[in-house]
């Protein structure tokens, strides 16, 4: 009931069922009734002297939040990512994994990624390594930037890279980024990934995925050349048990083209590369 | 709709349906006089006088058939009943038994700052080990809850329901009384789900729309039609199946904190009056209740008594409160069905003539889904799904033309907003803004538009009471709410708490609360510490809310005085979106 209220009588009239019919006024309430203008109510600070005991301040009003916070609304959150850990049967099959890590709260984050391919039947080695350490932050609704390093890290000699890039939801929720690089030799390189998901049934999840890489000179020592160098591209079918733990299988196919697919073709690699995947895919 | 392959994990049914027996005991009441009546030995007891001792423990439940860690009031969950008496100056003594700091929030009540209970923020909380004299004079009444402020304690079970008797005579006559919290239990931790979230929103939405759904759409809509409708919603990175996070993947919805197996069940007698007290003490759950084959009666909402309005349904939002009366004519059970609104599950209880009879559960309606409407967008000349036979996708825009509050009725008594508010600009922050806005007050809300029931509206609310000031306000402060879904990011103009101080007004200024909402989610808004007046038409006899539920491209005032000084809270009630910064200071300075 509403407090301390004045003239409910009129009020009374209009009243159907549900109430008794003899309303009146309740009439103990403490604040002075009808309430004047500017004069109400405050027993505010007053009160607690009343109350005492509670060691609390008197001044409840200097600062925003005088004991700390309510909430937390700049929590660090952590998470883990590993998109794709799988195995890909074909002529020669390898591991490949793709993951990523970060912590932070909504704007400062921490990104660490990783991929690469162990080869085990080419005597255990890695290839395709590439570890970067980025910083991120939210520059538009669905975009984030991100800055930092590269080094890749196999079993070929290693490459220290300078980072900048893009990471968002493009369009009808495609996930993209876009990675420019710059090496401390003058060497530029661009990769760029997207990938979407479709869901087929509230569980079933059918994820086309293309990465292209792009280099400004030949590394022979890496066996890419300049120009576009490769398309690596997979459609996956991932039954999600839970959300954080997908089986997999699909297909993926990777494609060599100018320099690299002159070098590939040197080193007896193949070109053209298309092979059956199985894999998991895990976020925690 | 099955919830069937929403999770497999574990035994999924009996997850959402809860543990059979639990709490199974009918609640017997007094025949002569209303009493409040609820007994068995999972159910919370019942306190009465002006002096309480209350202590938070962390025990053990088991609500779903698993044990799982709960955060007790006095050793159960729901905590106990308080019973306070208009003009009583009542005292509490919490004590805080758990590991973290706590602070007990009395909802809905008009005190002193530091009573409040906000930790952080209004006093430093109450740490482990230590105990915290409540004192303050109660100088209203009716049906309320309180609940732990602190962190996502609540989830966890910290939350009870406190009835304040009027000092004289009660205007509501009923033979039977019975309080009904609604709430959303989880096994887990609150602090996985908030994690979850923040890397997917749409972690728990296991309805969202498929590769089947595309297909039918496009049947019935054309092939055009739905593909444009799904690039409006790709362009906008949203998804109009997600109207809640979490969903009934998650939770299992309690009664008195006993899951639907339980059936809770209260007694009546044939042509007795049954006043039922509505709570929904969920943290993120907006339920439609209905009782099939009785009509219900609100007569009191918020703790306040209204002019009586007769429905068949209800949609209660987080934190609010409706009584309703209903007198049962045939000597037969009945089934109290609380549907969440994103149709993923439900709570249930029953109203019987003796302990154990049971009628049917109804099943659960369509599903809503949101609508460009919702999104302030102009309408689309053929909504796709709008009215599909297999009733997937109802509400939103149909719903729009039925019974809008004429804004000329609210111009009688108010300036006309100016259609055009100043939209916070878009930022990581600000995922949309609604270029439409519209007073929604007259919609029951989406999924419950074209059901062919009498469903409550906002705009049908009249206090008994004139109000008690009649000034006009001063000014307007307007405030949008606003999110980035995706980011799991929400605020008010493009600001989470953290960044942005507090509003400042004076004490026993007149002034106006108007929100838009931006986003499309719901949000109830809770102001503590003063009533806010909804301009809902209604003269002066204006309900008087604590919490108001914005419907997505609402626009809605409020008209407020504050009553105490102090930094009171104002913030979206679904726990997760005010964690994560829907939460702004309203600081009363001494006029």
């Amino acid at each position: 009931m509403l407090l301390g209220l004045a003239s409910v009588t009129a009020a009374a009239q209009t009243v159907r069922t549900g109430l008794s019919p003899d309303i009146s006024d309740t009439g103990t309430s403490l604040y002075p009734k009808p309430i004047p203008n500017n004069s109400i109510l405050d027993f505010g600070v007053p009160a607690l002297s009343r109350v005492g005991g509670t060691g609390l301040s008197s001044n409840t009003l200097n600062g925003a939040a005088p004991y700390g916070s309510p909430i937390e609304d700049t929590r660090i959150y952590f998470h883990g990512v590993l998109n794709q850990f799988e195995g890909r049967v074909g002529n020669g099959s390898y591991l490949r994994w793709d993951s990523e890590v970060w912590a932070g709260d909504d704007y400062n984050r921490i990104w660490l990624k990783s991929e690469g391919r162990y080869n085990s039947d080419n005597k255990g080695k890695v290839s395709d390594g590439d570890q970067e350490a980025l910083y991120d932050r939210p520059i538009s609704r669905y975009f984030d930037v991100q800055a930092g390093i590269r080094y890749d890290l196999d079993s070929g000699p290693g490459r220290t890279w300078a980072a900048l890039g893009i990471e968002g939801l493009a369009l009808d929720f495609w996930k993209v980024q876009a990675t420019v690089y710059a090496s401390d030799n003058g060497h530029y390189a661009l990769r760029t990934n997207a990938n979407y998901d479709l869901y087929v049934t509230q569980k079933l999840v059918l994820q086309p995925q293309i990465e292209t890489n792009w280099y400004s000179k030949q590394d022979r020592g890496r066996g890419v050349g300049a120009g576009l160098s490769d398309i690596d591209m997979g459609l996956r079918l991932r039954y999600e048990f839970t959300r954080k733990f997908a089986p997999y299988v699909g297909v993926a196919y990777q494609r060599f083209f100018g320099g690299t697919e002159g070098l590939t073709h040197e080193q007896g690699g193949r070109v053209n590369d298309l092979r059956f995947v199985f894999g998991i895919r895990l976020w925690y | 709709m099955s919830k069937s392959g929403d999770i497999l994990t574990i035994d999924r049914r009996r997850f959402v349906q809860g543990l059979a027996g639990l709490g199974a005991s009918a609640a017997v009441g007094l025949r002569s006089a209303p009493a409040l009546a609820v007994t068995g030995p999972a159910e919370p007891s019942s306190l009465r006088g002006n002096r309480f001792k209350l202590s938070l423990d962390r025990i053990t439940v088991n609500k779903t058939g698993l044990p799982s860690w709960a955060n007790a009031i006095n050793g159960s969950v729901p905590g106990p009943i308080l019973h306070w008496k208009e003009g009583d100056v009542v005292t509490l003594d919490v004590t805080n038994n758990l590991p973290v700091t706590t602070g007990v929030h009395w909802h809905g009540i008009i005190l002193p700052n530091p009573m409040d209970g906000v930790p952080g923020l209004e006093f430093p909380g109450i740490q482990p080990g230590e105990t915290f004299t409540y004192r303050f004079p109660v100088i209203q009444s009716g049906t309320y809850w309180y609940h732990s402020h602190m962190g996502y304690q609540e989830q966890k079970g910290a939350y009870g329901v406190l009835i304040i008797e009027p000092a004289g005579e009660p205007m509501i006559r009923a033979d039977r009384d019975y309080p009904i919290v609604l709430s959303d239990w989880m096994d887990g931790d609150p602090l996985v789900v908030a994690n979850n979230v923040k890397q997917n929103p749409d972690y728990y939405n296991y309805r969202r729309r498929t590769l089947g759904t595309f297909i039918s759409d496009a049947k019935q809509s054309g092939l055009s039609a739905t593909i444009n409708e799904r690039l409006s919603w790709g362009e906008m990175r949203m998804d109009p199946s997600g109207l809640a996070e979490p969903t009934g993947a998650l939770y299992t919805y309690l009664i008195n904190g006993a899951p639907p197996a339980a059936n809770w069940t209260a007694l009546f007698k044939l042509g007795e009056r049954v006043r039922l007290r509505f709570i929904n003490a969920s943290a993120i759950t907006y339920y439609d209740i209905r009782i099939p084959g009785l009509t219900m009666e609100v007569v009191h909402v918020h703790g306040n008594d209204v002019r009586p309005v007769q429905v068949d349904e209800l949609r209660i939002g987080v934190a609010e409160t409706y009584d309703v009366i209903v007198e049962p004519k045939e000597n037969r059970a009945y089934t109290i069905f609380a549907q969440d609104y994103e149709r993923s599950g439900y709570a249930r209880g029953t109203l019987a003539p003796r302990a154990g009879m049971v009628a049917a559960i109804p099943d659960m309606d369509p599903r809503p889904m949101r609508s460009m409407a919702d999104m302030g967008m102009h309408m689309m000349p053929k909504e796709v799904g709008a009215s599909k036979p297999d009733g997937t996708r109802i509400g939103g825009i149909m719903g729009m033309m039925a019974k809008t509050v004429p804004t000329a009725e609210r111009v009688g008594e108010q300036p006309m907003h100016p259609n055009t508010p100043d939209n916070p600009a878009i930022s990581v922050e600000v995922q949309s803004n609604a270029k439409m806005v519209s007073d929604r007050l007259g919609l029951p809300g989406d999924g419950l538009n074209l059901l062919n029931r009498r469903v409550l509206t906002l705009a049908e609310l009249r206090s008994i009471h004139p109000g008690v000031d009649p000034r006009p306000p001063g000014r307007e402060i307007l405030l949008h709410l606003t999110g980035n879904m995706n980011r799991f990011i929400w605020g008010f103009d493009g600001k989470k708490y953290s960044e942005v101080g507090p509003i400042d007004v004076k004490l026993g200024e007149r002034f106006r609360l108007r929100f838009i909402n931006d986003t499309m989610m719901s949000h109830p808004i809770h102001l503590h510490g003063m009533w806010m007046e909804l301009e809902n038409g209604g003269g002066e006899h204006r309900p008087y809310l604590h919490t108001i539920n914005v419907k997505p491209a609402e626009d809605v005032s409020l008209l407020v005085t504050p009553l105490a000084t102090g930094q009171w809270p104002l913030h979206c009630h679904v726990l997760y979106h005010f964690e994560a910064g829907m939460f702004r200071t309203l600081r009363v300075l001494p006029a």
